[in-house]
Parts: C-alpha cells; structure tokens; sequence
C-alpha cells in the first residue's frame, strides 16, 4: 500500500523539531524510517504531521568522553556498525549491530529510531538495557537525562513526552578485564529475535566475576534484566556448574508466548542462549588484560 | 490532501526537479515521475529488496525512504548502471552468465546491492559468507540463491578453482 497523508516538516535544528513536536497534534517523529515508513505504508500508523529529523546535523556523530561513548540518535546503524571507537570501548554494541536487519536498512535505520520505538524482538533495546545507557532527550521545558531501565513504558512505548526527542544514547565505556557477547534465534538471520541475549563480564585480578550483566530481548514487551542470576555470578569463579545457575534464573523468566513460539519455549532459549554467551563473553574477558 | 514539495534529485548523474507529494516514496518517484520503471516494488514494506536503489552510494530501501527526503542527495538506479554504449556491467553480466536470474523481478535490487559491495570491498576478495550476508537482503523466489552467489564469487572471491568449476557448469 502507500502512506496515508500527513504534512510533512524539515526542522534543521533540534530547537526547532522540540518547537514541532511541541505545537502540532499527532505530530511523530521520523528518523531513519525503516520501522515508521513500512508502518505508514502498511497504514498500521497515521500521523497528521511527519517531523523528518535527517537535515539535522547535530543530531549525528559518535563522540568519546572518558567513561562513555556518546552516540546522536541519528546516527545510522551502519555508522555504529563501523566505528572503530564503538568496536574498541563498547565491542557489545558492534556485536549487536551485526543482527540488526540488513545491509539496506542499516544504511538508513538509527541508533536513536530503534531504541524509541522499542520493538520487542529488536537488538539495540536490549543492548541499552545490558549496558545501562542514558538517554537524553530535549523538550520544550529543557533536556533530562534517563535511564535506559526507566525509559519503556510499555509495548512500543517509551516514556518520551510528545514535544520529546531522543538526542543522544550515551554508553559506558568498558573498562579492565571485560568480556561481552550478544546472541539472537530466530529462523532467518535478520529478522527480529524470537529471543535475544546481552552479556557483560568483568572478572578481578583473581579470575572470579566481579560484575556481571545480563539483558533478554523477545520476551516481553521491553528487554529485561536478569538481575538474580547478575547478583548469583559476583565473587564466584566462572565454570560450568556457575553457568548452570545462571542459566537456572533464565527458566523462571516471565516470557509473553504466542502461536508459533509459546512462552515455554522462549524460557528453554533463554537458558541455552544465555549459558552460551556466558562463555562467550568469558573467552573474550579473558583475551582482554586491559584497556 | 496534497502536501506539495519541491525537490532536486540527481538520479543516474541527471539532476530532476519536480513538485512531490510529501507521502511519495522514493520508489515510487523514480517510476511515476522519472519513469524509470527498473526499479521494482515487491513488498513495500522493506522485506523484500527488490527496491534496493544507492543513495550517495549506500544501499536504501526505496519504499523506506520518502521522495522529500531524496532532496539534493544522488540517486543511482538500474538505469544507471550499464555503459551508456548499452555494454552490461561486469555484475550484469556475471549473474547472466551464472543463471543468477530467471524472472528478473528482484534482479535490479540485487545488482544495486553487488555494486554497493564491490565499492565496499575496495578491491579485496570476499568469501561465501560474507557475500551471502550482503544478499541476505534481497529476495529470489526463482534461483535459490546459488547463481546469485557463483556470480558474486566470481568477481569478488579469491577462489580461482571454484571459479573455474562455476564457469565450467554455466557453460555446460
């Protein structure tokens, strides 16, 4: 089908798709377009109003800061997929980026899209979540910082107010002997994650885990963090009867079910995936004596 | 309700101006108003590829990307991409060769998504894999694939004997 009609508007500065959104009723934002556009075209989504964020220069880049790297919402995902900076200090977002649709969507899909609109199955949410990233985010009233973990509210909804929008993702940086991997299923490679699994270990000078972080996507609504099974892995030392308990946590897990993949079914991935990118992500912790 | 926008779009080293509704896709652009029917629509909703058009040099969906927002950028479609002597281009000529088409339908996505990987690659040699995930893009309801790849391996793999073997089996 075509896109229903909408007006459509060009702000060239942030202050002026803030000033947008703030006027006009059922005004969205449009970023990289590759959820939005097959929404419009697919008529599941009707705004009156379009506020294309791409003629704002500002609103892209991928900038290092001591302890993160700041990545503008509008950066595309094929530039995060590149970035020598975001493979050395957050290689869990490069691990990610590869599962995150295609070549042709990732050439204009963005960092900040897919983290607004929250889809359940999509990768970049559920790296936020692991990696407790902060988002800013610029209104009317001035611009806030939050947390990733408080930032969805619901299925494909964040907290954003409608004069809203996402400016930038900052994410820590990684730090001494740390290790990360990011593992999907699904049937085809590139489409959206049936589950997802983000992982970061820190181990000490002694080789037990000193931090651990562990996020699904799939599951529900908006990714989760498994925070037992995180708490349970501290101090101990990292074999299999360690990931075994982790992957314990995983099988309680509350997971949303449907026809094709039931709830029971999305626990039993949880386990698997999870005892596989813990050992993942240990070898690479392993490989990495400092930063 | 029309939403008029003027646009300039340099489609094949051509620069167009016209007036666009606001909701037209880029696709649709290149077919209705530039009549450069080349580039198909399967989908249109970014699943199937056969749209792929570059835009400054990067691989789009051209049914995920509105007209407006083509405004002063480069567009390079299938019509662009032969020798204007109407000389195929090496790409359009390997998957001839390799029964990489039967129906051509996805065709035209798919060279666009092979010259976005050539100029990628910067001259070095590509394996099965990554060519593989390259295409992963594009669908072919008619090949199953393995002419598409042949195609791409010929011109961009190390492997001089599986070319060999691909030339011998196209020519048989």
């Amino acid at each position: 089908m075509k896109a229903p009609p909408f007006t459509y508007h060009a702000p060239q500065s942030i202050a002026d798709a803030v000033a947008l959104m703030g006027s006009l009723d059922n005004a969205r934002v449009l970023a990289g377009g590759q959820s939005l556009m097959a929404m419009l075209n697919l008529r599941v989504a009707g705004p009156d109003h379009l506020v294309d964020l791409g003629r704002i220069p500002e609103l892209s880049g991928i900038a290092e800061t001591e302890a993160t790297i700041s990545v503008g919402a509008m950066t595309t995902q094929r530039m995060v997929e590149r970035s020598e900076l975001i493979a050395r200090h957050c290689p869990l977002l490069t691990d990610a980026i590869a599962h995150v649709g295609h070549q042709q969507t990732r050439n204009r899909g963005t960092i900040g899209g897919s983290i607004c609109h929250l889809d359940p199955g999509a990768e970049l949410p559920v790296v936020a979540c692991a990696l407790d990233a902060e988002l800013i985010a610029t209104g009317v009233s001035g611009t806030r910082q939050i947390a990733f973990r408080d930032f969805p509210e619901g299925y494909l909804t964040s907290q954003l107010q409608p004069d809203e929008i996402l400016v930038r993702v900052d994410f820590p940086k990684v730090t001494g002997r740390t290790g990360s991997a990011f593992l999907e299923f699904n049937r085809r490679p590139a489409d959206f994650a049936i589950v997802s699994v983000a992982v970061q270990i820190t181990l000490d000078d002694g080789g037990s885990i000193a931090r651990a972080a562990i996020a699904f996507g799939g599951i529900q609504s908006a990714p989760v963090r498994l925070a037992e099974a995180e708490a349970l892995l501290v101090a101990r030392v990292p074999d299999v009867q360690t990931w075994d308990l982790a992957a314990q946590c995983a099988t309680v897990l509350d997971c949303d079910g449907d026809e094709l993949y039931p709830a029971d079914y999305r626990r039993d991935l949880c386990a698997v995936l999870l005892t596989r990118a813990l050992r993942k992500a240990l070898r690479r912790a392993g490989e990495r004596s400092h930063v | 309700m029309f939403d008029p926008r003027d646009v300039s779009i340099t489609v094949n080293g051509q620069l167009h101006e016209r007036r666009v509704d606001s909701r037209v896709h880029l696709a649709d652009f290149l077919r209705k108003d530039l009549l450069l029917t080349g580039t198909h629509l399967g989908c249109e909703h970014g699943v199937c590829g056969a749209c792929t058009v570059l835009v400054d040099g990067a691989s789009v969906r051209s049914c995920l990307m509105l007209a407006v927002q083509a405004d002063g950028r480069h567009v390079q479609t299938i019509e662009g991409v032969a020798t204007k002597d109407a000389q195929l281009h090496p790409i359009q000529d390997a998957l001839t060769r390799h029964h990489g088409l039967q129906c051509g339908y996805c065709t035209p996505g798919v060279v666009m998504t092979l010259l976005e990987l050539d100029g990628d690659r910067a001259g070095r040699t590509l394996g099965e894999d990554e060519i593989r995930a390259a295409l992963s893009g594009n669908l072919c309801r008619c090949t199953g694939y393995q002419g598409i790849v042949d195609a791409a391996l010929e011109l961009f793999g190390a492997d001089v004997a599986s070319q060999t073997n691909t030339k011998t089996r196209s020519q048989a």
